[in-house]
């Protein structure tokens, strides 16, 4: 799509905050994806942004601080509050081949969405009403004492439905090359960021300043190990490469750790091939235990990998309830990394 | 085409329209007339696989507004997203017959290739996107359409057809209050022809008519006849002049009646007789047709002709349509992503492996 719209303000040098990477600076996570929001934002005239207080106020998050002095209130869009009113829109959009991105304020609110998300946008494609260019992006996760509606994580909510994918990064480098490869993929992509990395200061680190992409559906293994594997994701990638340090201290356990990034597709092969190496899988999610990833990917590697296998496949999950406020609670509620590491040792002697 | 009687500037007759257009009315809402009774005959003869649904009684609420847009063939024209009872202006906009036949009959080549069914399907040069079953969503799908237009600084319109059932969605509400914030060149009309399946308009809402919310959303608001098709398509005019002028959303109500069952399976037993009877007697092209005869727009003979033509064309859709073949089985798989295959059964593969499960 050539041009798109006429920008309503001359193109200009890029503010301060979004020149952390060309300036040869480390950014955060969050900083990371604001890059890619911005980058992709300047390359294709066809992307724009819809959301909640994005433009005026700059997100909840201040992702989009500065987004709509630059390109203007064509293509950063504050919203009323409706979630499905401007996802439904993004998807009409999306027909006549824009690209929109939208952001959730918290993703809690998308099951709001989920309606246009799963009926109309995930089938669009297959009934013959055309690819669905369309990321929708936002902050998920618990830690940070959100309580029960600003701390979940509903991929699972998502991950039944043919037509989606799933992104969930877990480092700053991931989270700009996998929104990269999400604004400009031709299915509907959500995107969940987990709102402790967005400012952690152990995640920054300086990117590379040419274009880059991270190809969607690709594992990437964060830590070699032999003795046991733990396919994971999103914060719990660094819960357990905190477990892998300890056990490979305390017991000599050397465990591979395996960061899915994309749920949906999920890289079966990756997984087989580690779980090949180690004989020994754990699947950790942040997510709650009934209905989440693990027992999907328990299944596939009973069907791909079963006679490799030398113990059951376990999981360390959050509890099945609602994501508690009381910071207590919450530690209870969250797997920790004591879990991981009981885990690991009770696979390792098995 | 001679003209005869009442003629205004430029030979329109009325309405702004000329005699050719007049007929042309004419000539959609007898082929979406004569579209479904074929239909209906496929259906008793188990040809329709899935459901069907007439617009019996208000084929001109559908071929009166969507008349009033810019057609084009070429992707640049107005877009329209019918409601289940719109097939006059899905025919309008440029869909074959043959191609509704198909999807009703599940065909391989029908243009969802057997995957969704009736009215369910897009095409973006003629200008319609396809509906889903959840009521409402393409309120807000035609608002994002409304809304590439203004990006695009294109001077097109989005119209986008709801049931009186639809508007009690949420999603109804949360499309057209983003069109209407955003003034987007969005026409919404709301069909009240008093049922959603059974329950009836006054189930359905507490308010008096639909029309009444328009200022509630800080936009204009229009009602009308929709048995006029005339009436409809002036309405909609108006409205279309109003989104392309840059003044934002509009909300129009047309009054018709629903005359047959939700669906051809519903004998309809919750409907007083004689209120049948009352709205038979207002039969939308009847009444047309007995207009242009009495303004002398048309003769006898020429409706006949028209009407006649009508049954050519449709008898040949029916043709070819019930000669189309059904769809590969394995067609299923495809186009689900665009870069994704989705896996076959392992269990009906050659060499049975659950490692490819």
């Amino acid at each position: 799509m050539a041009t798109v719209t006429e920008r309503v303000h001359s193109p200009r040098e890029r503010p301060e905050h979004v020149r952390h990477t060309e300036l040869g600076k480390p950014v955060t996570f969050l900083e990371a994806i604001r890059e890619a929001l911005w980058e992709e934002m300047e390359r294709d005239d066809a992307v724009f942004l819809l959301g909640e207080d994005i433009g005026v106020y700059g997100g909840a998050f201040k992702m989009t601080d500065g987004f709509l002095d630059h390109f203007g209130p064509d293509r950063v869009i504050d919203t009323p509050i409706s979630e499905a009113g401007f996802t439904g829109a993004a998807a009409g959009a999306a027909h006549m081949g824009l690209r929109p991105v939208v952001e959730m304020q918290f993703m809690d609110f998308v099951s709001c969405a989920y309606e246009p998300l799963t009926n109309y946008i995930a089938t669009s494609r297959w009934r013959g009403s055309g690819p669905m260019p369309i990321v929708v992006r936002g902050p998920v996760g618990g830690g940070v004492r959100g309580g029960p509606f600003h701390s979940q994580n509903p991929e699972m909510a998502f991950f039944h439905t043919p037509g989606l994918k799933i992104v969930y990064p877990a480092t700053a480098y991931d989270a700009k090359g996998l929104l990269k490869a999400a604004i400009r993929d031709d299915d509907p992509v959500l995107f969940f960021e987990h709102k402790k990395l967005y400012r952690a200061p152990a995640l920054r680190e300086v990117l590379p300043n040419e274009d880059y992409v991270v190809p969607l559906g690709k594992a990437r293994i964060h830590r070699e190990g032999s003795h046991v594997t733990i396919v994971t994701y999103g914060a719990m990638v660094h819960e357990s490469l905190r477990a892998a340090e300890q056990l490979a201290a305390e017991d000599g356990i050397e465990v591979e750790v395996l960061d899915l990034r994309t749920l949906l597709p999920l890289d079966d092969d990756a997984i087989v091939e580690s779980v090949k190496k180690t004989n020994r899988l754990l699947v950790v999610h942040e997510d709650t235990r009934t209905g989440g990833l693990a027992g999907e990917i328990a299944m596939r590697v009973n069907e791909k990998a079963f006679e490799w296998l030398d113990a059951p496949i376990l999981r360390v999950t959050a509890i099945d309830t609602p994501v508690p406020y009381s910071p207590p609670l919450e530690d209870y509620f969250l797997p920790q990394v004591g879990d991981i590491v009981t885990a690991c040792r009770y696979l390792a002697q098995y | 085409m001679a003209e005869t009687t009442g003629v205004t500037a430029g030979g329109a007759l009325a309405a702004g329209l000329s005699r050719d257009q007049l007929h042309e009315i004419y000539y959609y809402l007898q082929l979406t007339r004569q579209v479904e009774q074929v239909l209906t005959h496929l259906y008793r003869q188990n040809k329709v696989i899935g459901g069907l649904y007439r617009s019996l009684g208000q084929e001109a609420t559908a071929v009166g507004s969507a008349y009033a847009l810019r057609r084009r063939t070429d992707g640049t024209g107005d877009v329209i997203s019918p409601a289940i009872r719109d097939l006059g202006a899905l025919l309008l906009m440029g869909a074959r017959p043959v191609d509704v036949m198909r999807q009703y009959m599940a065909k391989g080549d029908s243009p969802t290739g057997g995957r969704e069914q009736n009215v369910h399907f897009t095409d973006y040069d003629r200008g319609y996107i396809g509906l889903i079953s959840h009521l409402g969503v393409m309120i807000e799908v035609m608002a994002g359409v409304a809304l590439s237009f203004r990006l695009r600084r294109q001077d097109r319109v989005a119209l986008v057809y709801a049931g009186d059932g639809m508007t009690s969605t949420g999603a109804f509400h949360e499309g057209f209050n983003f069109a209407a914030v955003q003034r987007l060149p969005l026409v919404v009309i709301v069909e009240n022809n008093r049922y959603a399946y059974s329950t009836p308009v006054s189930r359905q809402t507490a308010a008096a008519s639909f029309v009444d919310r328009a200022p509630g959303y800080g936009v204009v608001g229009e009602q009308c006849d929709g048995n006029d098709v005339l009436a409809v398509y002036e309405m909609t005019r108006r409205a279309v002049e109003r989104a392309r002028a840059g003044e934002g959303a509009s909300l129009l109500e047309v009054l018709t009646y629903r005359r047959k069952g939700h669906a051809e399976h519903d004998a309809q037993a919750y409907v007083p007789a004689e209120e049948l009877a009352y709205w038979e007697a207002r039969d939308p092209i009847d009444r047309y047709e007995k207009r242009l005869l009495e303004e002398g727009w048309a003769t006898r003979e020429e409706l006949d002709a028209i009407a006649g033509r009508v049954a050519v064309d449709v008898d040949r859709a029916r043709e070819e349509a019930e000669a189309s073949p059904m769809p590969e089985p394995e067609a299923a798989l495809h186009g689900v992503y665009g870069d994704l295959p989705v896996r076959r059964p392992w269990t009906r593969a050659a060499a049975v492996d659950p490692h490819n499960a």
